[in-house]
């Protein structure tokens, strides 16, 4: 059942095209602005990277987020997939696995890009994917508990980040830290192991907690 | 046989809120399959309705009739379960639906006021979507029924908005499931199309299915057997 879910919201993404494309614009973008604000001294820009390269990538998933849940409560869709005779939770599983493919993915794919505009070496755009692996589906799975709150709210974009992006904090901290470490040529298991952990107990708290914010969201 | 004919008749309000229509003896007993127990809902410090019981059994074909904002759409949410009731207690085969919901949304099709179509997938992935059971052909000779043959590959956003109601609608040529929550199924429907959703209505009924319905339209003088549950007025509390 998640996996019919995954294929119809991944086909939807697809065919709606520059809604889907523009938050990785704008990821690309901000990062683009830094090395023109404060000058390209290399060393200057591979100090701030890892907090840049988070923070863009924290807001590029937030404007994305919302789509999560916001087109189908407007087409009744989600009433549907309430009505499912799968759990809920695991529908939601399927629905934010998509978002993720679709949002967080292509961070990943851009980070080489990214790292090239920060002049960041290898190891430390080995982490910063490696980090933004683990960390943008966790962000994902937490997001969607705040989407799910504010769906039926008609201006609930900025409450959603008020609510979201301090939940956000800790993977913000340990991610960078961990490109940090990796530019240093320290070893980063012990982060990455963080973030695992954050990423496991999100994947598997997040849906039942998004699952009951839905009921009472279309309550 | 006696069996059979031992059933108890009842359907009450005990509310002046609730006027109910007559002919309103809902056949009730071994084969009641929905029964709504004293039920209440308040919208933004407004009673629309309370202490309302009724019971749906088999066969049966519920309107649910009243003005603009007497409740009848939240009546229907209550019934699907989409929303809690201030009061009261909606059972399906003699138990809670909250304590049942996998089967329960397996023995039922609701169609909200918005029908839950993609509008950039196209009809036959809609339908694909949501029975995944079906074959290809069987999709087809739905859609063939709501005249939307094809029309099956182009995106839903293409048709017009009383296509796209078919597209939901051609769900009830697909659906196995034995109750029908229909909210406003035959808005912006042509009358060639609500000659032949009423004689799917009947048709369901008579497999022993049930439909309950809101429409401000009048139903076909054919369609005695469509009984009306009347919601009037509110008060404030």
């Amino acid at each position: 059942m998640s996996l019919r879910v995954i294929q119809r919201e991944l086909r939807t993404a697809f065919r709606s095209g520059a809604e889907v494309v523009n938050p990785l614009w704008f990821f690309l973008i901000v990062i683009t602005l830094f090395p023109l604000g404060i000058g390209p001294e290399p060393q200057q820009l591979a100090r701030i990277a890892p907090g840049v390269v988070w923070v863009a990538a924290l807001l590029s998933s937030l404007l994305a987020l919302e789509r999560l849940f916001r087109d189908d409560f407007l087409d009744g869709s989600l009433e549907q997939l309430l009505l499912l005779p799968t759990p809920l939770p695991l529908t939601v599983l399927g629905k934010v696995i998509a978002h993720w493919l679709v949002t967080g993915l292509p961070l990943i794919l851009l980070s080489p890009l990214a790292a090239l505009l920060l002049s960041l070496d290898f190891n430390s755009w080995l982490a910063m994917a490696l980090t933004l692996l683990l960390g943008t589906p966790t962000f994902s799975f937490l997001g969607a508990i705040g989407v799910a709150l504010t769906v039926g709210l008609r201006r609930g974009g900025v409450l959603l980040s008020l609510l979201v992006l301090p939940l956000a904090i800790p993977v913000l901290i340990f991610a960078s830290a961990a490109i940090d470490a990796a530019s240093q040529g320290l070893p980063i298991g012990g982060y990455l192991a963080i973030l695992g952990a954050m990423l496991a107990a999100s994947a598997t708290l997040a849906p039942f907690a998004t699952a009951a914010a839905l009921r009472i969201a279309l309550h | 046989m006696t069996g059979a004919l031992h059933r108890t008749a009842w359907a009450s309000a005990h509310s002046k809120l609730v006027v109910l229509s007559w002919p309103l003896f809902f056949w009730c007993g071994s084969s009641c399959m929905l029964e709504v127990i004293n039920l209440s809902c308040v919208r933004d410090e407004r009673t629309l309705f309370h202490g309302l019981s009724f019971g749906v059994a088999a066969g049966d074909i519920v309107q649910i009739e009243g003005p603009n904002g007497a409740g009848k759409t939240s009546l229907l949410r209550l019934l699907a379960g989409l929303s809690r009731p201030e009061e009261g207690e909606v059972c399906w085969q003699k138990q809670p639906i909250r304590q049942q919901r996998e089967q329960w949304h397996q023995s039922l099709l609701f169609l909200g006021h918005h029908p839950g179509v993609k509008a950039v997938l196209s009809p036959l992935e809609n339908l694909g979507f949501y029975h995944p059971d079906r074959t290809q052909s069987q999709i087809f000779d739905a859609l063939e029924w709501v005249d939307l043959l094809g029309f099956e590959e182009v995106p839903v956003a293409q048709l017009s908005a009383g296509q796209q109601r078919r597209v939901a609608l051609a769900r009830l040529w697909l659906s196995d499931a034995a109750l029908w929550i229909l909210d406003e199924p035959l808005t912006a429907i042509d009358k060639e199309g609500v000659g032949k959703l009423m004689a799917q209505f009947t048709q369901h009924a008579d497999k022993g299915g049930t439909v309950i319905l809101t429409t401000h339209q009048d139903l076909p003088e054919s369609h005695a057997r469509v009984r009306k549950i009347r919601l009037t007025g509110t008060e404030l509390i």
